[in-house]
């Protein structure tokens, strides 16, 4: 059995080289900032950032000048405003601009789709006539070889580095996940390399006693990261809830460069690791975030 | 407590007016979240709730504050990939009741959630589509909540992010769009239907005048012969939703 048990630091620096694709997964659920933060750590440069929601760890990784492009669906602070830095970045007054490269979630996700399965193109009902497809030269046409329908097309979409946080992994990197599944298994099929960072390692034994379970198998799997917290402001179900006074408070921190700029130098820069990250929040916030359990009964795998 | 309900609880009343106990409806982030579960505590108890973060038949406990809160799991009936929700609930043609809203629409429906200029150099970079344009081209019936101004009602998108029922000369049935299309604007003012595939004023809220509507509306409005006066929500709905389903005031704002 491979020991792929890594420190974030390990794995990023040997996964993630500059000009390289990456997708840190999850959708609001299991978002790794911790994946995100070590690679502004690491001064990773020209990167093109793919992700359905770019959420705030895209947005930091943008101010700190890690992207050259972003593909992504939707780009904002669910519930709560923009994405400032990529604001700056795409209007019509930055100065240094960002490539940007757009479908809906559905068009994203058939890239990670057909990425995943070997295959060079999805098919999705979609787009016909609507502007998405024509400000996106990757979205084409095809009439059904069927029913001879106009049905849309997206290529396959391979990116370089796949981040995948989960509950739990063992330390050949058989992840587990319950809760939203975002595009986790489809990202990391798709990706040429993976990292999967998980909340707690976990013997083998505990993997194969529920192993419906697991939505990343050990063996498409390069680094193991044993990073707790490691999703924070967002959530992981059943450790954490989401922080949504951070997610508020990142308006006004974002607005403004300054703020911005001052907030990644103390969170970011002027910490080691998740470990030294999680000791600068305040422990009234970690109480209120701690996950109140509820259990499920469990299954019976016997035959 | 005033009794005199605010813009954006009219909204979220008259939206869940929209919908029935055992409709399948696919719930967006701010206002149409908080009109499904307004509805679901009042006269839909049944209300089959479905989000495209990939939670099935929810039932949460707290108002969720996205529509990935973890709420949204606790209970739900099935947790689905993404992947799923897109390809096999909303694509295969499970969902009854899509919502939106955005930042700008045109007559005929068409939302832009996109950009504001153009597309190459935004004067306003907005967040895209998200689910958007899929929830409009494949829901039965299409809802539409937003307040109304001379900047959101518009003659023309500036791009055309979810297609409403005509788009650059087309019908969505030329185009092969499966649903339905939108078929109510709720906004603070009034409510308006399709007709032909063109908005039209049906319902006016109490007070409102002709004039108001069209002074906050980019383009000549057309309106019912006689537009009826849409219900206010009465104390027992207020309470509720300022005390159980928002008391922190997330999208009562």
């Amino acid at each position: 059995m491979a020991d792929k048990l890594r420190s974030m630091k390990e794995a990023i620096a040997d996964t993630v080289k500059d000009g390289e694709s990456v997708v840190i997964d999850g959708f609001t659920h299991l978002i790794c900032f911790a994946a995100g933060h070590e690679i502004i750590r690491q001064r990773r440069q020209d990167l093109t950032l793919v992700r359905l929601t770019p959420d705030l760890v895209y947005d930091q990784m943008i101010a700190a000048g890690c992207a050259k492009k972003l593909v992504f669906s939707w780009a904002g602070n669910p519930g709560v405003g923009s994405l400032h830095a990529m604001r700056r970045r795409t209007e019509s007054s930055a100065k240094d601009r960002l490539a940007i490269e757009e479908y809906s979630h559905f068009g994203l996700l058939s890239r990670f789709l057909a990425g995943a399965a070997g295959l060079p193109f999805w098919p999705l009902k979609n787009y016909n006539g609507c502007d998405i497809a024509k400000t996106n030269e990757a979205i084409k046409f095809i009439a059904c070889p069927y029913t001879g329908e106009t049905i849309a097309t997206v290529p396959a979409l391979r990116p370089d580095v796949a981040v995948i946080h989960c509950q739990r992994a063992d330390r050949e990197g058989n992840a587990q996940v319950w809760g939203l599944y975002g595009s986790q298994k489809e990202s990391a099929f798709a990706a040429k390399k993976v990292i999967v960072v998980a909340e707690e390692i976990v013997d083998t034994q505990v993997i194969r006693r529920d192993p419906n379970r697991t939505i990343v198998p050990g063996i498409i799997v390069r680094h193991v990261v044993h990073e707790p917290f490691g999703a924070h402001p967002s959530y992981v179900q059943g450790y954490y809830d989401r922080d949504n006074d951070f997610y508020v408070a990142w308006e006004d921190i974002s607005r403004d460069e300054a703020k911005y700029q001052a907030y990644l130098e103390e969170f970011v820069y002027g910490v080691k690791g998740r470990a030294e990250y999680k000791q600068k929040m305040d422990a009234g916030v970690l109480a209120k975030l701690k996950a109140k359990p509820r259990m499920s009964e469990g299954v019976d795998y016997g035959y | 407590m005033a009794t005199e309900p605010t813009p954006s609880e009219r909204m979220a009343h008259r939206a869940a007016k929209e919908l029935h106990d055992d409709d399948v409806v696919f719930v967006g982030i701010g206002l149409p979240n908080l009109a499904c579960n307004l509805a679901r505590a009042t006269h839909a108890p049944s209300l089959f709730m479905i989000y495209e973060s990939g939670a099935v038949g929810c039932i949460p406990e707290r108002l969720p504050v996205s529509i990935g809160d973890p709420a949204l799991v606790t209970d739900s009936l099935a947790v689905v990939s993404q992947a799923d929700i897109f390809q096999m609930y909303l694509q295969r043609g499970l969902i009854e009741v899509g919502f939106l809203g955005g930042a700008q629409i045109d007559r005929y429906g068409n939302i832009n959630t996109t950009v504001i200029g153009s597309y190459s150099n935004p004067k306003v970079r907005l967040p895209g589509s998200g689910g958007a344009c899929e929830i409009a081209v494949h829901s039965k019936r299409l809802l539409v909540v937003m307040r109304m101004s001379k900047r959101t009602f518009v003659e023309t998108c500036d791009y055309i992010t979810s297609p409403g029922h005509k788009l650059h000369g087309k019908t969505r049935q030329e185009l092969g769009h499966p649903g339905g299309g939108p078929t109510k604007v709720i906004t603070d003012l009034c409510v308006m239907d399709f007709d032909g595939g063109e908005m039209i004023v049906t319902e006016l809220y109490p007070g409102v005048t002709r004039e108001q509507v069209q002074a906050a509306c980019g383009f000549s409005l057309r309106f019912a012969e006689k537009p009826t006066t849409t219900e206010t929500p009465g104390p027992d709905v207020l309470r509720l939703l300022r005390e159980k389903l928002d008391p922190e005031g997330l999208y009562l704002k």
